[in-house]
């Protein structure tokens, strides 16, 4: 089998010689490959369905541009298509004007939620900013002293939440030792929670409304599968999610999930996160995610130019 | 049964009594299937059997059945010889898995569970990496009131587990538990690190870790395949768990990974308090799937 979508769809059209507009038949041969690339990179079912039947009427009657094969036609509306769904150059935060701000962090059990806040922390402080952490994981074991650590590593303020404190009380402290000390803006730590879990899917309502977060982020793992779009969906649905951040891309999962959180979402994609240290936070690039989710490899950079 | 409530229960509502089987029946089994993360190889190997042997049958029931016996099919078979009975002490079970799954939470349920069952229990916090994971490690084990062993934040991962294994031997332990850092599969110096704590282990005694159990995440797609078989390859996997299944994701890959890889699934996770462990069959599961 071929890794790569490309290699797949020219072996598709090797047979097709003709040029001028693409066939109806060549598209579904081609359309068949794009969407087994899809499930294979785990873009929701139900998302992957949709966007072939999109991109099957937008390629009826294109005609095959002079510089590229019929499977590269195929690829170059797939990618058009694509970029246009994962949306437009990166977003980084938004922060406001009033002082402090407060960026939350939400999203399941392990996504990443910790250790994001402290690369934030650390991407903030790049910037001149004078961020303070916040811990209000009252629940997994150690998850407050996992917080402090990294804020030492990084030579960042950290509040000192103790699990016996009610929520309410450390974010109002929170907020009035950032006043006293002049940092500007609160990194927001929360427990992991299953989106289907009502108990702690209302605490963090009530911590959203009691901290009126000018970002709300949903931290999500990379490798999700197709359950992304349930999650997403219920986080946004609970406390309108501003964006989300995909960790552990690092590795070598093809990140589907992106394309259906962005799909089930709309939300900006902000951040990537491509590794366990504090450094590891890179903007996130719509054009990289979509050739990493097609499996396409080189022949972007061929059909950009075309 | 609770595996069956959360997996599966699209496929159920399908096979009601009156349905007749055609292409768009064919298709909603198949779009079941991939959303329960089974992965698209598989599902289609699954389908195209179901749906040649399909024209045979006249009503969904039996389809359903047959269904049932393609998935079963894909479990890795009963060993033909039963396993040795004698029993090792200490028994060393080494934790592993990609970062966040669950390797911890599962370790320190198990830890519970052996305690439980009236074995002598001691954990190696192997972990010396992640900010506070030895603190994370120490209160499962305080809550599972069993012993551990632990070095400083930065240590050697191989020097805690032999510390441990030592430990165990002298203090007439059952079973030990060792966590390890979560670590990505692609990562070659951080596997070679898991090579060289297994190696250490079995330095100090010849044939542990007498079980690498590998954690997943139900959540995770197709990625879980290659993670499994990097570790595979890297430390010999001899048993999954498979965690987060209290949530709404089903798990398919680990049916996919189990099958093809000839790996028991032993345990399933289904919350974070230490009782939220259970031991998985696959007769049963299959059986709860669609009865
Ligand atoms: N390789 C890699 N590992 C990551 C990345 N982000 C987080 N991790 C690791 O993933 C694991 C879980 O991260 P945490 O930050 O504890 O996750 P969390 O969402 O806070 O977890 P809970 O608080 O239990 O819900 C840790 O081992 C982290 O080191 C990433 O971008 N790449
Ligand atoms: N809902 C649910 N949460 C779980 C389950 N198992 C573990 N968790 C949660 O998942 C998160 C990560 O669990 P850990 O045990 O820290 O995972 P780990 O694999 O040791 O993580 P690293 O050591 O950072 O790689 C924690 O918030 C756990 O409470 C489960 O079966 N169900
Ligand atoms: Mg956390
Ligand atoms: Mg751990």
């Amino acid at each position: 089998m071929f890794d790569n979508l490309s290699d797949r769809l020219n072996a598709t059209f090797k047979k097709l010689k003709g040029r001028g507009t693409l066939s109806e038949k060549a598209i579904d041969e081609g359309l068949k490959q794009v969407r087994m690339a899809l499930l294979e990179a785990d873009v929701n079912y139900r998302v992957a369905k949709k966007v072939i039947s999109d991109i099957h009427r937008r390629a009826l009657g294109q005609e095959v541009m002079e510089s590229l094969t019929p499977g590269q036609q195929v690829i170059k509306i797939v990618y058009d298509e694509f970029s246009t769904m994962m949306g437009s150059a990166h977003e980084g935060l938004n922060l406001g004007n009033r002082v402090p701000e407060t960026v939350m962090l939400v999203g399941l059990q392990g996504a990443g939620k910790t250790t994001t806040a402290g690369k934030l922390a650390l991407y903030l402080k790049k910037q001149g900013k004078r961020p303070f952490l916040v811990p209000v994981d009252l629940h997994r074991p150690a998850a407050i002293d996992q917080l402090k650590k990294l804020g030492k590593q990084l030579g960042i303020p950290v509040f000192d939440s103790t699990q016996e404190m009610k929520l309410g009380d450390i974010c109002r402290a929170a907020e009035k030792m950032a006043g006293q000390e002049g940092f500007d803006t609160l990194l927001v730590d929360t427990a992991g929670r299953l989106h289907v879990d009502d108990g702690l899917m209302a605490e963090l309502v009530e911590l959203k409304k009691m901290l009126n977060p000018v970002e709300t982020l949903l931290v999500a793992d990379a490798m999700t599968g197709q359950d992304a779009v349930n999650i997403a969906g219920a986080f946004d649905k609970a406390v309108d999610l501003t964006g989300v951040i995909l960790t552990k891309m690092d590795g070598d999962a093809r990140g589907g999930a992106a394309l259906s959180i962005k799909a089930v979402t709309g939300k900006p994609l902000k951040f990537i996160g491509v590794g366990e240290k504090s450094t590891g936070l890179e903007p996130f690039h719509p054009e990289r995610m979509a050739s990493r989710i097609l499996g396409m490899g080189d022949t972007l950079s061929l059909i950009e130019k075309a | 049964s609770r595996t069956r409530d959360i997996l599966f229960t699209d496929i159920d509502d399908l096979f009601s009594k009156k349905r007749v089987i055609d292409d768009t029946l064919l298709e909603e089994i198949e779009e079941s299937l991939i959303m329960a993360d089974l992965g698209v190889d598989l599902c289609l190997k699954v389908m195209e059997n179901v749906s040649r042997k399909s024209k045979k049958l006249s009503t969904a029931n039996e389809l359903k059945d047959l269904l049932k016996a393609e998935i079963q099919a894909l479990f890795p078979g009963e060993p033909s010889a039963p396993e040795p009975t004698a029993v090792v002490k200490p028994r060393v079970i080494m934790v592993v898995g990609v970062n966040g799954t669950g390797k911890t939470t599962t370790l320190g349920k198990l830890a519970m569970k052996f305690t439980n069952e009236g074995q002598k229990v001691l954990i190696a916090a192997a972990d010396t990496f992640r900010a506070a994971a030895i603190e994370q490690v120490s209160e499962w084990a305080r809550r599972a009131n069993v012993g551990i062993v632990k070095h400083r934040d930065g240590a050697d991962p191989a020097a805690v587990a032999f510390d441990g294994v030592e430990a165990a031997i002298a203090r007439g332990i059952d079973v030990l538990l060792i966590d390890t850092a979560g670590r990505l599969h692609t990562q070659k110096n951080l596997m070679e690190e898991l090579k060289k704590i297994k190696r250490t282990i079995a330095k100090r005694l010849p044939g542990a870790p007498h079980e690498v159990l590998m954690v997943l995440d139900a959540t995770t797609g197709q990625n879980a395949i290659s993670q499994a078989k990097l570790f595979n390859e890297a430390v010999g996997v001899t048993a999954l768990a498979l965690t987060k299944l209290d949530g709404t994701a089903k798990g398919g890959i680990a049916v996919s990974i189990s099958g093809t890889m000839e790996i028991p699934l032993k345990y399933i996770g289904l919350g974070e308090g230490i009782n939220d462990l259970q031991e998985f069959n696959s007769q049963l599961f299959i059986n709860a799937l669609f009865d």
